[in-house]
Formats: C-alpha cells, sequence, structure tokens
C-alpha cells in the first residue's frame, strides 16, 4: 500500500522541505555522509596506504570506497532490471561486496 | 631561511568550491534522487513508491531504443571525430601567421551556440533550399533526412562532426606542439618515415590529451540534445530520438517528475559509470 508523505514544518528541515525528502532517501544520503566523514577522519589519524588489491587496481581507501558505492548502483540497477525479487536481496549482497572491496579490494 | 609549517587552512581556500558544487550539483540530484522514490505532482501531493519508477523505467522499451541509439551515436562520434581531429592537427601549420589564422578557423564552429548548429544544417542539409541538400539531389542522390531515418543519422552525425571535430583538433594541436624537436631530430637519425614518426613518438606523447578529448566527446554525446532536438526533433518517428530528449519529453512534456527523476538518476549513473570505467583502464595502461 503506497504511503502518503507529509511535510515538515519546523527548522531547519522545513527549510529543506522543498527537496521532497522521504524517509528512505534521507537514510542513505546520511549514511553516505557519515561514512565520508568516517573516512576523513580516519585518514588524518591514520593514513591509509595506497595498495593493489583484488581488484587489481592501485587504489586509496577513499577510490576503493568510490567503487564500493558505484558497484552498489550498478547492483541495483541491474537487480531491478533483471528481476522482481525484492531490492533488499541486492543491498546486502551489496553490503557483502562493501566490506570485501574495503578489506581486500 | 625560516622554517615553514605546514598548515591545513589550504583547505579554506576549497571552501566556495565546495559550496557551490554543493549549491549547484549535489543538492540538486539528492532532489532528484527524492523525487524518483515518489508519485509526486506537487509537494504537498506525494506519495512513496519506492523503486517502481525505476523498475518501469528499466522495462520501458523506448529508453531501452533510446539507450542502444545512443551508445551507438557516442561510439560513431568517437570513430570518427578522434582520427578526423588528428588528422586535422597534423596538417596545421606549425608556426607564424597562418597557424594563428588556422586555429582561429577551426575553432569557430566551437564558439556557435548549439541550437544555432542545429538551425544552420536544418538549412543547409534541406533538399529544396538547402545547399547540401540540393547539392545532394541535383547529382541525384536521394537525400531526405526528414524522411529517412539513415539520412537522419548522416545528417546529425556530420552535424556533431562538424561542430566538435575541432574541439579534437586544438587538443591533438596543442598535444603535438609541446613534443621536443629533439625526438623528432632522434627518430630522423635513425631512419623513421611519417608513419614510425606518428606512431612512436607523436602518439605515445599525445596519450594524455587524447585521454581528455575521448573523455569530453563520450560525456557531451552521450548527453547531446539540442542539436538533434532542433534538426530532427528526434524523427522521423524516434530514429534520433536520444536519452535525453526522451527524458525531456517525460519531465517536461508529459509532467512525470517521478519517472523523469528515475530515468535522470539512471542516466546519471550510466555516464559515471562509463567514465570511471573508461578513465581506470587507460590510466591502468598508463601506469603499466
Amino acid at each position: 500500500m503506497p504511503r502518503r508523505v507529509g511535510r515538515c514544518r519546523y527548522g531547519v528541515l522545513a527549510a529543506m522541505s522543498w527537496m521532497a525528502w522521504t524517509a528512505p532517501s534521507a537514510t542513505f544520503f546520511v549514511a553516505v555522509l557519515l561514512a565520508l566523514a568516517t573516512l576523513t577522519v580516519a585518514e588524518v589519524l591514520r593514513p591509509g596506504q595506497v595498495r593493489r588489491g583484488l581488484l587489481g587496481l592501485v587504489t586509496t581507501r577513499g577510490d576503493r570506497f568510490f567503487i564500493s558505492l558505484l558497484s552498489g548502483a550498478a547492483l541495483h540497477v541491474m537487480w531491478l532490471a533483471a528481476t522482481a525479487l525484492p531490492v533488499w536481496w541486492a543491498s546486502i549482497a551489496w553490503l557483502v561486496l562493501l566490506v570485501v572491496l574495503m578489506r581486500w579490494g | 631561511m625560516p622554517e615553514r609549517r605546514s598548515t591545513n587552512l589550504a583547505w579554506f581556500g576549497v571552501l566556495p568550491v565546495v559550496l557551490v558544487v554543493a549549491f549547484s550539483a549535489v543538492i540538486p540530484l539528492m532532489t532528484v534522487v527524492n523525487y524518483s522514490l515518489q508519485d509526486i505532482f506537487d509537494l504537498n501531493t506525494r506519495v512513496f513508491v519506492g523503486f517502481d519508477w525505476y523498475r518501469e523505467t528499466l522495462r520501458d522499451p523506448r529508453f531501452l531504443e533510446a539507450l542502444v541509439r545512443q551508445g551507438l551515436f557516442s561510439m560513431a562520434v568517437l570513430v570518427i571525430q578522434l582520427p578526423l581531429g588528428i588528422l586535422v592537427a597534423k596538417g596545421l601549420p606549425k608556426s607564424g601567421w597562418r597557424a594563428s589564422f588556422m586555429l582561429v578557423l577551426i575553432a569557430l564552429p566551437l564558439l556557435i551556440p548549439w541550437n544555432v548548429v542545429g538551425t544552420i544544417w536544418q538549412i543547409f542539409a534541406r533538399p529544396d533550399i538547402g545547399l547540401l541538400g540540393a547539392a545532394l539531389a541535383g547529382l541525384g542522390v536521394d537525400f531526405n533526412y526528414t524522411a529517412s531515418p539513415v539520412d537522419a543519422w548522416i545528417t546529425v552525425l556530420m552535424m556533431d562532426v562538424w561542430h566538435w571535430t575541432s574541439l579534437v583538433a586544438l587538443l591533438a594541436y596543442a598535444g603535438l606542439a609541446a613534443i621536443p624537436q629533439a625526438y623528432y631530430q632522434a627518430a630522423a637519425l635513425d631512419g623513421a618515415g611519417p608513419w614510425e614518426v606518428f606512431r612512436y613518438v607523436e602518439l605515445p606523447r599525445l596519450r594524455s590529451v587524447l585521454i581528455i578529448a575521448i573523455l569530453l566527446r563520450l560525456m557531451d554525446s552521450f548527453m547531446i540534445y539540442t542539436e538533434p532536438f532542433v534538426l530532427t526533433g528526434g524523427g522521423p518517428g524516434n530514429a534520433t530520438t536520444f536519452l535525453s530528449q526522451y527524458l525531456t519529453s517525460m519531465a517536461v512534456g508529459q509532467f512525470d517528475l517521478g519517472p523523469a527523476a528515475a530515468f535522470s538518476v539512471l542516466y546519471f549513473l550510466l555516464i559515471l559509470l562509463m567514465c570511471w570505467v573508461f578513465y581506470t583502464l587507460v590510466m591502468r595502461e598508463a601506469h603499466e
């Protein structure tokens, strides 16, 4: 059953209400922003090494995160194009891919 | 000499660019993503639909046809414009007033607004009054870009080649001009002919400018809108309807904001993915 989405009338959220936010998209963007902030802090505290991993490419930590995001987007698009199964399965597969790429990519 | 300390103050210098990019690109893109998840008419009338618009777009035959056309067009653009641009650059005078004159001359198409280019070619290729169309008709060639899909494709391709080969030529010319004379002298001492000089001296030194040229032309041709819109309006039928034109008809013509937003996100991802794959392949080869 489709859910009706209301408008927030208060504070910062009201100022951003023209962007037609939904809870899932807000969660996604906040997660990406938090990940970027975490990567920045990690880079300042413990600078990552450039390395060649599973991908066969010379990558930094940021490169691997970008590749993870891009491959996640591609995976979800292919999933939506190929199957009617719930998209959560693709999300779970992507989380596994994210860990693999960040750790061994 | 006083010791220079490294600080992070330089990051404040980047701040204006970050803010401009955020307001001009990131925030609008986030808005499009938000729209793509809803059936939206205005901010008070919207329903969350999840990934339904993405599913619908990915199964839309018109989207898939436009995607194939777009891929073919970009491939044709690269195959024609890169060698032609290098050839033009090789043929340009190296110095003196002739070089300046020719550079200005070949840069002229780049200065013409896109809709004007479309109008120029719309008239130029008309079989009744256009120079090209009438000349072909005079030669007995049945050429009509408004009726024949093949003629429409040829005209759109010729128009793009006319408009943008100059960019490749200028980039290649700059790359050629940067090659030190010592390389040519060494090649001459080794008895290298023109082909060997091009293959083993010039082409490797042109690599970086050609990467830029390929990326620019790939992205730009994949987003082409104005010129074919003015020239053929996407026709005959849908023969020259590329992705951006179909997207515009969906968003502005039919006012289907949700599906158009999903289309836009897919379009953006496709260009991003293509450019990244291409750039990575080329850079990996360069490192090896």
